[in-house]
């Protein structure tokens, strides 16, 4: 590592229980997130921006908001594409009905209305865990989509029932729809990301944070010792529900620019888990490593041929996808159950004590 | 008014005015009602011996359906294509014991349930690299004509592959119960169900019995398979449907086979007579695809351990 711990001393207790105690860590981080702001619009490819950067980031949001429910509450989720699509309809129901409203406004308050929607899914968990919530969360995935799909309220009555996102700038920028540069709508993700991932960083290691991880490692003795389950699960459900709300609205107002059911169905819900399985269960770094890993894979499975002169069918290659996804779940349960982000810890202290072995 | 109107009278009104079209919505529910029983026995089964839940359940439908199919139109005889994807159940749950469960064994349930996702995303994929994509019709000789029935109060047309499908389930609970029973296998099996230490403290190897579980589940599902494939073809979308199961097990309970088998007729008999009497007047059909999800989720508020599940007691 290019860096020794040794002789970094704290010397009061608000800098031991910052949120980077190491003073590297603290440049490292700021360093990344000002490159990602200023060096990745001026230097990276629209290709990159437009396919890669602006999903992977949204996926993170929605794999961070998983990370919260499963990962440090223990509430097991099936069905965040369609916490995500209520996201989305309600930010375009917002955003064309209050058009003076600000983007920026519309797309947290489309999270919160995902997150009375969560509430509500989220009540049986008070009396059920694990797969018998699985089975709630379910009911959500396939009961929402459906009413997103049958009531044209939601889509303004449009004929197609798929409408385009509305064109919506942010100081004096195009954000959304079809007018909207890629470096504006990566540049407004991003925004959200840095936001999103700061908050739920510090609610981990706070007072909710550690209540959460509290019934998530044995609910009735969280009881015991004082923390209210009823809270405690449904503000899991609430803020979690809100991440995938704000994802939802982001992939439909800036990735694909239109409000389709087709973008939230079950398959979504499982590429999220699998992004937090992968990635790391609760772990705010994880979800970003997990959401990396599990979008770029299937590109890298379609091009990878490519370079070595073969061709492989279509069809061929997404069932290697579904083999390999599988297998890498199990993969990772059985040997890293934290994941991604586990691995790159322990690279981390192996190379701090390198070329000796401790 | 109106509204409530077609709420809470029309449909009964219907009911009582039109008995044959009742009637025959009341069998196509129940005929379907079979088939996700038929799925969640499968999860009752590996349930009750190991105290996982198997997501992959509904998968290892599609699988062997598959495997079934794909042999028989290679030229291979329905019957040794049905002796062979046996084997290939149970060389399965051979390797589900040794490569997943084994190493992952005193996990949370919810660690094994992912595993169990991990299972089903990779034997769709791997049974589809193998026999490919396709909607691949089973022809086992099923008879497949519309029988009219004259009742009392009209004519009713039921499908003669329908009732069928029904014979076959019923065959395969009584002699999945015999062999509960009666047989040794049998009785270790529930000696395991019961309490797994004291079964080991009386010398029934842990180990078989689990794979011996999951083959049986692995036979179940092949049946399910067969019956299901000649009814819709063998395509991806049985696992979608196989997904049904899982209300099915809140409504019966997760450790009842009679729970199973009368949850998935309830869940049938409920989504079809909801459908066409409350779904399509007024919330313009397609409600079968959330309304078992939303029964099961209102049931688990007042009875989570389900119709005949045991009472669900935790310790700290």
């Amino acid at each position: 590592m290019l860096y020794r711990e040794a002789g970094q001393f704290k010397t009061s207790y608000s800098a031991d229980q910052a949120m980077l105690t190491i003073p590297l860590d603290r440049v490292f981080v700021v360093g990344l997130t000002i490159f990602a702001i200023v060096g990745i619009p001026l230097l990276a490819s629209e290709y990159l921006i437009a396919s890669i950067l602006i999903p992977v980031l949204i996926l993170s949001i929605a794999a961070l908001g998983l990370n919260i429910l499963t990962g440090y509450c223990g509430q097991l989720s099936l069905g965040t594409g369609a916490f995500m699509a209520a996201g989305a309809y309600l930010a375009y129901k917002i955003a064309t009905n209050i058009t003076w409203m600000p983007i920026w406004i519309v797309i947290p308050l489309a999270g919160l209305c995902a997150a009375a929607i969560g509430i509500a899914f989220g009540l049986p968990s008070l009396r059920i865990k694990g797969f018998y919530l699985a089975v709630a969360t379910l009911a959500a995935q396939f009961f929402l989509l459906w009413l997103f799909v049958k009531v044209p309220w939601f889509v303004n009555y449009s004929i197609s029932g798929v409408p385009t996102a509305p064109p919506r700038s942010v100081l004096g920028f195009d954000v959304t729809g079809a007018t909207a540069t890629n470096e504006a709508k990566y540049l407004f993700v991003l925004a959200f990301v840095i936001a999103l991932a700061w908050i739920a960083r510090n609610m981990a290691r706070s007072r909710i944070g550690r209540s959460w991880m509290a019934i998530r490692d044995m609910d009735i003795a969280a009881e015991l010792i004082g923390i209210r389950p009823l809270p405690t699960k449904l503000s899991a459900f609430a803020i979690s529900s809100f991440y995938c709300g704000v994802a939802g609205a982001l992939w439909a107002m800036c990735y694909i620019n239109t409000v389709e059911p087709t973008a939230f169905d079950i398959n979504r819900s499982f590429q999220v888990l699998f992004m937090v399985i992968v990635g790391g269960l609760g772990s705010v770094l994880g979800s970003f490593l997990g959401a990396a890993f599990i979008f770029l894979l299937p590109i890298f499975l379609n091009s990878a041929p490519g370079w070595f002169g073969y061709t492989v069918a279509g069809d061929t290659i997404t069932h290697i996808e579904f083999m390999l996804f599988g297998a890498l779940i199990i993969f990772f349960l059985i040997v890293e159950p934290h994941g991604l982000a586990r691995l790159w810890q322990i690279a981390k202290e192996k190379l701090r004590l390198w070329p000796f072995p401790y | 008014m109106e509204t409530l109107y077609l709420i809470f009278i029309d449909p009964f009104v219907q009911m009582v005015v039109e008995p044959a079209f009742l009637a025959e919505v009341l069998i196509g529910g129940l005929m379907s009602g079979v088939m996700y029983s038929l799925v969640a026995l499968g999860f009752v089964l590996i349930f009750k011996a190991s105290g996982i839940f198997n997501f992959a359940q509904g998968i290892f439908v599609l699988f062997a359906a598959l495997n079934f199919v794909g042999l028989m139109d290679l030229g291979v005889h329905p019957i040794l294509a049905f002796v062979i994807t046996i084997g290939i159940m149970t060389a399965l749950a051979f390797a589900v014991d040794r490569l997943v469960l084994r190493p992952l064994v005193n996990q949370d349930p919810i660690i094994l349930f992912m595993a169990t996702i991990g299972i089903a995303f990779f034997l769709e994929g791997f049974g589809e690299s193998i026999w490919g994509g396709d909607v691949r019709p089973v022809r086992v000789g099923i008879p497949d004509a519309a029988l009219f029935w004259e009742a009392g109060f009209g004519e009713i047309l039921v499908q003669s592959s329908d009732l069928f499908a029904g014979v076959i389930a019923a065959f395969l609970v009584t002699v999945l119960a015999l062999f509960f029973h009666f047989t040794p296998v049998g009785r270790a099996l529930r000696a395991v169900a019961d309490d797994h230490q004291a079964a080991l403290s009386v010398g029934i190897p842990l180990n078989n019995i689990w794979v011996i579980v999951w083959a049986v589940a692995g036979f179940v599902a092949l049946v399910a398979g067969i019956m299901w494939g000649a009814k819709l073809g063998v395509q991806f979308a049985l696992s979608t449907i196989a997904l049904k199961a899982l209300p099915v097990l809140i409504l019966g309970g997760f450790t009842s086979i009679p729970g199973a088998i009368i949850g998935g007729l309830i869940v049938g008999a409920g989504e079809k007579l909801f459908e066409n009497y409350w779904g399509v007047p007024l919330l313009e059909g397609a409600t079968e695809e959330w309304f078992a999800y939303i029964v099961a989720m209102i049931f688990l508020f007042f009875r989570p351990q389900g119709l005949f599940g045991e009472k669900i007691i935790e310790r700290v």
